[in-house]
């Protein structure tokens, strides 16, 4: 109890304070040791609910079980290290005139915010404030993608925010059709949006209605997970922002996404007794992962690639989540973990690259090792852990993914195995070029800040190596739950 | 008694709504098109308002006061004061003809019932009609979102797309709980800050809130 204080209080104080700091160096510091404290409750909490099992908090309106602690975890993790990375990294912005000490004011105080809705959603019990915290955190990020105010930022926001909000009235819409459907069970109350009482009676709820929920969750979440064809806003929101947004965009905000459709999946394919919602979800992920490999190949900029890459991760956990045995959920979750920690640690070397060579078009970037080795061996490893070579945890996570499927769906194999080669090779058709090669003359030497993506990297080969017992039984209590075992 | 009076005036109320959202479509000038988007506030409120009073449900009062301050009044208001102050050319410029657009807006409603048909025939609640009828008008707040060039009245879409979304709470479920519909009204009003935020950075930086502009 007193660790979630931490968790929702330390984000919103730190918000609100920060909205006032324009010292930056201070600042830096304040959003750090505000990450850093929701890291350590983060810690707290998992340790009570490994320990006692599901926990209630503040009257059932928040709850933790095996399933959002390990996000949470995950998410204060990488929200920590981005807070780390984004301290010398907006120095340099600042220092280069592209932001001033208003923006950085708006930078540290969105950031804060997003991460509070963030861990808001994961936490909170009753499906209207988890739709209201993708909001929230959506609309904190629109203000970070336009922090550069140039013509392409504005236009990359907008269109972000209207895809996204157009996006999230289409969940609301599917909210209020299930509200619809519960409230001739639970009663016309807050009961009948709390999520632990609907999957208690999950089987009473009138399975049409359910059906035609779904399709709008589907559809609304599924453009804040950045499924195709939903995906257009989620490109352009990478290239424009700021480097740390784009890791925290890629690396936490679709996780959130996923997991309010993953809960709702639950609950509708408990109502039903169907596969119907796992179907739609195995569909929607199959596509993306098409869709992105093969625009992969036809980017220009950098973090446009690396977003694609994203999209089709995402498509892959959401055809894996979807599925739905315990194999393929322990498998997504895993993936999740390990795409959160590569696809983040890329950013970070992908943040330092463009502000060394002061572009962000592919074709202008070259001979990175050469120029500044650890970051262009920062980037050229992380591309192969994101590619799915082993050792890395993502060949573990994908290996189980291509096993799950075999055991339920084998034909589904073929897709994704051309897929996710076809994306392997857009990666490496622009990656080595850009590491290798003669350095560009204006290309200029930046303070780098390689801990956090040390840290990310290691974790991605330790979780290929060999995953820790302690976590292999959380994901295991995890897995079960999703599959609809022991709540 | 009152049950057969709630549900006329559900009834009555998604005939307005539909109508109002067709009005939204074929409106050719900004100030009547600002118009029938507020009128379409009040009638929301006022629906609510009735519903909160004949299933004694006092929740949906306060619901039925922020929607037609925020949705009746100020919005309307300041859209208009951003027009007035921004110089914004008063025509609504459709992208599609609008003959064209209101047969396209024809058949989205048909489809939104045959999509609903089955719950209709499950739904033992009186008000069967509103899930259709609030479908209808999220697609045709959608229409009028892609059909339209100019920041201000995708906006506009966006926040019929809304009134739709409240009224289906409202009609099928007599309001979703208060926390919901809190949460709700303060995320649109939020909302509103940001868009009327980057009605002015799309200015500054294209010179115009038309969106062709912004297409590299």
């Amino acid at each position: 109890m007193n660790w979630f204080v931490f968790l929702l209080g330390a984000p919103l104080l730190a918000a609100a304070w920060l909205a006032f700091d324009a010292h930056p160096h201070r600042s830096a510091w304040v959003n750090k040791i505000a990450a850093a404290l929701t890291f350590i409750a983060s810690i707290g909490l998992a340790v009570q609910v490994l320990r006692h099992g599901r926990l209630m908090v503040w009257d059932g309106w928040f709850f933790m079980d095996a399933f959002n602690v390990f996000l949470v975890a995950l998410t204060a993790f990488v929200a920590t290290t981005t807070a780390i990375f984004s301290g010398p990294y907006m120095r340099h912005e600042l220092e280069k005139g592209k932001i001033d000490g208003n923006r950085l004011r708006l930078y540290h105080s969105m950031y804060q915010l997003f991460v509070f809705g963030m861990f808001l959603g994961q936490t909170s019990n009753n499906l209207a404030i988890i739709w209201l915290s993708l909001e929230i955190a959506t609309l904190a990020t629109v203000l970070l993608v336009s922090l550069y105010r140039t013509p392409g930022s504005i236009a990359a926001a907008w269109k972000y925010l209207i895809i996204c909000g157009v996006g999230i009235s289409l969940a609301l819409f599917g909210t209020a059709t299930l509200f619809f459907a519960s409230s001739d069970v639970l009663g016309h109350g807050e009961a009948a949006l709390t999520w632990t009482r609907l999957y208690a009676s999950a089987d009473q709820l009138n399975p049409t209605v359910m059906r035609l929920a779904f399709v709008f969750l589907m559809v609304g979440y599924g453009t804040k997970v950045g499924l195709a064809p939903m995906h257009t806003w989620l490109p352009d929101a990478h290239a424009e922002g700021p480097t740390p947004v784009s890791a925290v965009l890629s690396g936490l905000l679709l996780n959130l996404a996923l997991y309010a459709l993953v809960r709702c999946k639950m609950l509708v394919d408990a109502s039903t007794g169907t596969h119907f919602a796992g179907n739609l979800m195995m569909g929607f992920g199959l596509l993306s992962l098409l869709v992105a490999a093969f625009s992969l190949h036809k980017q220009h900029d950098i973090k446009r690639m690396f977003s694609f890459s994203s999209i089709e991760h995402m498509g892959l956990m959401t055809f894996t989540f979807g599925i739905g045995t315990p194999v393929a959920n322990f498998a997504a979750m895993l993936h999740m973990t390990t795409h959160s920690l590569v696809k983040s640690g890329i950013f970070f070397t992908v943040g330092h690259a463009t502000q060394m060579m002061g572009t962000q078009v592919m074709s202008d970037i070259r001979g990175l090792i050469n120029h500044q080795p650890g970051i262009g061996w920062g980037l050229l490893i992380g591309t192969c852990a994101i590619a799915g070579f082993p050792p890395f945890g993502v060949f573990t996570s994908e290996f189980l993914i291509f096993s799950a499927a075999l055991q339920s769906y084998p034909w589904t194999v073929s897709v994704l195995l051309i897929g996710l080669l076809i994306a392997v090779a857009g990666l490496f058709r622009f990656v080595p070029d850009m590491t290798y090669g003669k350095v560009p003359e204006h290309a200029k030497l930046v303070h780098a800040n390689m801990l956090p993506i040390y840290i990310h990297f290691s974790l991605a080969l330790l979780l290929g190596i060999s995953i820790p017992g302690f976590l292999a039984g959380w994901y295991h209590q995890a897995a079960a739950l999703i599959a609809g075992g022991a709540t | 008694m009152s049950q057969t009076l709630l549900q006329q005036i559900i009834t009555m109320g998604a005939a307005l709504m539909l109508l109002i959202s067709f009005a939204l479509l074929s409106q050719k000038r900004m100030l009547s098109l600002l118009h029938w988007f507020a009128l379409q506030g009040v009638v929301l409120a006022a629906v609510t308002a009735l519903v909160a009073y004949t299933s004694d449900n006092t929740e949906l009062y306060v619901s039925a006061a922020i929607t037609l301050m925020l949705k009746g009044m100020l919005l309307p208001w300041v859209l208009w004061k951003i027009i007035r102050q921004m110089h914004v050319h008063r025509e609504v410029e459709p992208l599609v003809n609008i003959p064209i657009t209101m047969l396209i807006a024809a058949a989205l409603v048909v489809f939104s019932y045959q999509v609903t048909l089955p719950i209709e025939h499950l739904s033992h609640l009186i008000t069967r009609n509103t899930i259709a009828v609030a479908m209808a008008n999220v697609l045709l707040g959608m229409l009028m979102m892609i059909t339209r060039k100019k920041a201000i009245t995708q906006v506009i879409g966006f926040l019929a797309i809304e009134n739709s979304l409240f009224f289906a709470g409202v009609g099928a479920t007599y309001g979703m709980p208060l926390v919901a519909e809190l949460g709700v009204a303060f995320d649109v009003l939020i909302a509103s800050v940001v868009f009327g935020l980057f009605f002015y950075h799309i200015r500054d930086t294209f010179e115009s809130l038309d969106l062709n502009k912004m297409e590299k």
